[in-house]
């Protein structure tokens, strides 16, 4: 059977076990409004899953149902029981078709014109006597529609009625039963008993089967479930490292069994979370499709391999990178059709997403026979950022000068089109991908096509890492990242060689650049020579290969004379190997996060209990890289100056759109804000009531020059910021798009021009900051006025007194119009401490929103202190933050904020603002109730 | 900064006997350093161990001594001298540590040596004296009279703070 209808199948039937409990609980309570609406809402979600399942009988049954119950929830119609039982034959009617779907995977033939009519005429108000008047109805047409598998049995009242939920959901059975037993009861009475029981049960536990074999387990249970697995991993691996150095002992026999135990634990533990990768690319053919529309392109997309599982929380992560770089691999590599007749390819270009296993990793590829990468414009671009000189570009190979699309910053604002090029750039793609240990490479030809390998570990949860020591310490580098290990002595063909002191070796056809694990973790002094006893200790682990005389050689000497072992490791295309003294073997282990103090540390990605129970740092070969890559090199420089600014800011980095408009300076738009872009056709601008108007998506768009006078007419194309709001859409023509950037805002000058929020450094250069706000106000007078959802109850909003906490001058900015607009009187803050203060000088709020990343006091520690104060604990308090982990929220909850909202998610957080006030409001007058 | 109010909570009904509170106790370990006796709050007290195998931990602040396993959770150690700005002292260190839990991570505070649990009156409380270190003045909540000698209350929370910076 189709999964999807597996999957409806599970879900519905608990949906309908719900609804039997909760329409009985309506019956006795007809005024709950809040069950109504769920009820309204299991109906619908069962009417609109059916719609989308192709099941139109269901659909039906389930639609006129649903009407009903729309009008109770109206209150045009009391509830009554006759009703109620109506609703019942409805659901049973449903259930019976489910029960045939089940068994032939199809629809089962059966008529229900006679219960949709009588729904209906509920529906219209007609009354319920016509139903009163044919009981017998029910029985009459129900059996065509429960038992598609005994249509051949043809006695419709041997099986007059479907099995109800009783059998179905014991649980409910008390309350259900009960109240269902007057639809059934007249058909029941008149059955060859036998037979129909038979039937019945059949068909129970038929209906059960579906729901019996798959169980919805909350995540959070899996996850507890798999972290205790992981420990008992590890105890296993303890005790089998005591047991190997003990000689036959009695516990080897259950010890082996444990091991085996264990070893099938994980791996059913681990089945639980995985999941076929196939859910991820569910959505891509769609996106292909409505691609290959809008461009005019003709695309096919190939999937193999979508049964290939991979563990839920990595599937989680991938999901966005893959179908990023699918819509990446349609929209700019596969060319217009006449261009590829013209290159003597097919018209139809094919993106191909291909998935296997490969040795503990999952690989993903994804190919297309488009254009490929343009080398040359890469190079320009390249250039133009000031990534790499000339002279460096020149002596790299075509896959080198490819790597670079990979870098952060590097989007090519001519490829930026409505539907790719904007916000997930192919740095972010690799950074999740390494994020999770993965990696990714670039094979690109021009004018064959490009090919992207993604390489992610099956799980998690439990990595295998190779044990390592340096200087007498020892680390672990997940077995992921590890290409080869090299061993180098005096006696090998290959040493390390040195240049300028620099590290490398001559691997295979390749120079290996190499960097010393104690020197970047700085396990030896300073100076570089190593401490006394690490080379005493070194000539003892020669196994007599170096004598005592070494204690007061050089370092390159050391090298020459101890065995040294090259990890080779590779990020991405960049290989380099990591110079360690001893390679232990590998361990499975299980990754815990580091202490929020070490955080910091890129060098580490986690920590673990080893199988001897001694703590061990967990080495990130792409920390690792960053500091020795050459990957990087080209702009440290850049980086550490942008992450000072970063530092200083609180971390504040926002993706800006470049633009230019008129003259002066370029413009600047937080990028979350701009829904699209688009470009126009300047003779498909229109005028309505003296504004330019656009039809855009078969509405009209109100257009809105940046600068007055800008000239419309001509044949020429214009590129148009689309923002979108509330379903309303406002389009802001500009002169030309120039690039989007990831910086760290700091507005310097105010703006005097009511459009500019002021002025920002932004790419060494000068530009204005936009206020988007001005725009969409000057198009539409009241586009933010829906927001505030008449902000709380009939309290006065400007009565509403917010306290905004953020130490980013843009974010400010940038919030305190939108909450003024909304009707919110508003007070800014720029740190924690003077927030604090202000709230202790006895100044009242109604609700202090305040970002997390502050320097100072931050927003934990500030929520805590509000907390504290019997004056502030009952003041609603909303974390604004860039970035938010389940980590931050959960700690969030904890410190005492009701709420975590995104910092550019302006619709959520004027929502969320009122609906806090309006439960605090709630809490209020209950508690005034009360008293 | 004074003991606030609800720190003595879980003080008992004594409380009600003596309406101003100084009879009220609260109870610390003692704990040295460099002879200098400090207090931890009782019940903020997970553990006290012995010595214990540290992994170095590289790159770390200098107040981090590495970590360790404790009943298989890992502990980062802190080496509660460098945190105070104190020198190593001549006494040589038993290498005792306290572990305690902050916002959900658990600390060993390594220190000298432990001494008894003491039940303190709160009449014996002082503020910090100004002229104390300011270093000290961050991490002490103040200072108890003992007979013979002087317990700075060590506020944990605010010492694990300063190893941040």
């Amino acid at each position: 059977m189709d999964d999807l209808i597996t999957e409806f199948l599970t879900e519905t039937n608990e949906s309908l076990g719900e609804l039997d409990l909760d329409l009985v609980k309506l019956e006795q309570n007809p005024n709950d409004k809040e069950l109504l609406s769920n009820i309204f809402r299991l109906m619908h979600t069962i009417k609109g899953t059916c719609g989308f399942l192709g099941l139109p009988r269901l659909e039906k049954v389930a639609h006129h149902a649903e009407n009903i119950m729309g009008r109770f929830r109206d209150g045009e119609l009391e509830v009554t029981p006759d009703y109620v039982t109506l609703i019942f034959e409805s659901l049973d009617r449903i259930k019976g078709i489910m029960s045939g779907l089940e068994d032939t995977g199809e629809e089962p033939q059966g008529d229900d014109s006679s219960l949709i009519a009588r729904l209906d005429a509920v529906y219209e108000g007609k009354d319920i006597e016509g139903t009163a008047a044919e009981p017998e109805q029910p029985a009459v047409e129900q059996p065509q529609a429960a038992d598609a598998d005994l249509i051949a049995e043809e006695e419709p009242d041997e099986h007059g009625f479907v099995p109800v939920r009783a059998p179905t959901h014991p649980g409910y059975s008390n309350g259900s039963g009960a109240e269902s037993a007057p639809a059934p009861a007249k058909p029941d009475a008149e059955l060859p008993m036998a037979n129909s029981a038979a039937a019945e049960v059949g068909l129970a536990t038929k209906t059960s089967n579906v729901a019996a074999q798959s169980l919805r387990v909350s995540v959070d249970v899996l996850e507890d479930l798999m972290t205790m697995v992981s420990e008992l991993v590890l105890t296993r691996n303890q005790l089998l490292q005591i047991l190997r150095t003990m000689k036959d002992t009695e516990f080897d026999g259950p010890l082996q069994r444990l091991n085996h135990v264990v070893s099938d634990l994980q791996e059913g533990v681990m089945k639980t979370r995985m999941q076929p990768i196939g859910n991820a690319w569910s959505k891509l053919p769609r996106i292909i499709r409505d691609l290959s529309m809008e461009l005019g392109k003709k695309i096919d997309l190939k999937m193999t391999g979508q049964d290939t599982e991979l563990d839920r929380q990595v599937l989680d992560m991938i999901k966005d990178p893959l179908t990023h770089m699918v819509r990446n691999s349609a929209d700019h590599g596969i060319e217009m059709p006449a261009d590829r007749a013209a290159a003597g390819k097919p018209e139809t270009g094919t993106v191909w997403l291909n998935a296997y296993h490969e040795g503990g990793h999952i690989i993903i590829e994804i190919k297309d026979d488009g254009k490929g990468l343009n080398t040359d414009r890469i190079k320009h671009k390249i250039l133009n950022n000031g990534q790499a000189d000339a002279e460096e570009l020149e002596a790299m190979s075509s896959q080198q000068i490819h790597q670079f699309i990979f870098k952060p910053g590097f989007s090519t604002a001519e490829q930026v089109t409505a539907v790719s090029g904007r916000g997930v750039g192919m740095d972010v793609v690799r950074t999740n991908i390494e994020k999770i240990g993965g990696s990714i490479e670039l094979l690109s030809k021009e004018g064959k096509g490009s090919t992207f390998l993604i390489k992610i570990p099956l799980t998690l949860a439990i990595v295998s890492a190779l044990i390592v020591e340096s200087a007498s310490e020892r680390f672990a580098i997940p077995q992921l990242a590890v290409r080869e290990l090299v061993m180098v002595n005096s006696k090998s063909e290959n040493q390390v060689e040195f240049i300028k002191g620099a590290p490398v070796l001559r691997l295979r056809d390749q120079l290996l650049p190499l960097v010393s694990l104690d020197k970047i973790l700085k396990l030896v002094p300073e100076d570089n020579v190593p401490a006394a006893d690490d080379l005493a200790k070194a000539a003892i682990d020669d196994e007599g290969e170096s004598d005592a005389a070494n204690n007061n050689v050089s370092q390159s000497k050391r090298f020459d004379s101890a065995n040294q072992y090259i990890i080779v490791t590779q990020i991405g295309a960049f290989l380099f190997g990591i110079i360690v003294d001893k390679v232990f073997d590998t361990e499975e282990i299980v990754v815990k996060p580091v202490a929020d103090v070490l955080k910091d540390i890129d060098m580490f990605s986690g920590n673990t209990i080893l199988g001897d129970g001694s703590v061990i740092m967990i080495l990130d070969p792409s920390g690792i890289a960053k500091v020795s890559g050459e990957l990087e090199a080209s702009d440290t420089s850049m980086d550490t100056a942008e992450s000072e600014a970063a530092q200083a800011q609180g971390n504040d980095k926002t993706s800006l759109l470049l633009f230019t408009a008129g003259s002066g300076a370029p413009k600047a738009v937080p990028l979350s804000l701009v829904a699209r872009l688009e470009e126009i056709k300047l003779k498909d601008v229109e005028y309505s009531d003296g504004k330019s108007v656009i039809q855009y998506r078969g509405e009209l768009m109100p257009l809105t020059p940046f600068y007055p006078g800008m000239d419309l007419t001509g044949d020429g194309n214009k590129p148009v910021l689309v923002f979108t709001d509330q379903g309303r859409s406002m389009g802001l023509i500009i002169d030309q798009i120039l690039d989007i950037v990831d910086v760290v805002i700091d507005v310097q000058l105010s703006g005097t021009n009511p459009g500019l929020m002021g002025s920002a450094i932004i790419n060494s250069k000068a530009t204005d900051v936009v206020d988007v706000g001005h725009y969409l106000r000057s198009t539409n007078k009241d586009w933010f006025k829906n927001h505030g959802d008449e902000p709380f109850g009939d309290k006065d909003a400007e009565n509403t007194r917010i306290l905004l906490v953020d130490d980013s001058p843009f974010f400010r900015n940038m919030l305190t119009p939108l909450l003024k607009v909304a009707g919110y009187s508003v007070t800014t803050m720029e740190s924690a401490v003077d927030a604090l203060k202000v709230c202790e000088s006895g100044e009242r709020f109604d609700m202090i929103i305040s970002d997390i990343e502050m320097p100072e006091m931050d927003g934990f520690e500030f929520a805590q202190k509000l907390k504290a104060s019997n004056d502030t604990k009952d003041i609603p308090l909303l974390a604004l933050s860039s970035h938010a982990t389940p980590q931050d929220i959960d700690r969030g909850h904890e410190v005492g904020f009701s709420r975590y909202i995104a910092k550019f998610d302006k619709d959520t957080l004027l929502n969320t603002i009122s609906q806090t006030l309006v439960e605090v409001g709630s809490e209020d007058s209950s508690r005034r109730a009360s008293s | 900064m004074t003991l606030s109010a609800d720190s003595f909570t879980d003080t008992d009904a004594r409380m009600m006997d003596d309406p101003t509170g100084l009879d009220t106790r609260k109870e610390y370990l003692s704990i040295t350093i460099n002879d200098q006796i400090f207090g931890i709050p009782i019940l903020q007290v997970q553990d006290v161990l012995g010595v214990q195998k540290i992994t170095r931990i590289p790159l770390a602040p200098p107040a981090i001594a590495g970590s360790l396993n404790l009943r298989g959770r890992i502990v980062t150690a802190i080496d509660v001298r460098k945190c105070l700005g104190l020198e190593a002292s001549g006494t040589p260190s038993r290498g005792m540590s306290v572990v305690v839990e902050n916002k959900g991570e658990l600390y060993s505070l390594m220190i000298d040596t432990i001494g008894d649990v003491l039940s303190l009156k709160l009449k014996d409380f002082e503020q910090n004296p100004p002229t104390l270190d300011p270093l000290w003045r961050d991490i002490s909540q103040g200072i108890f009279r003992l007979k013979g000698d002087l317990l700075v209350v060590l506020d944990v929370p605010k010492l694990l703070n300063t190893i941040h910076s």
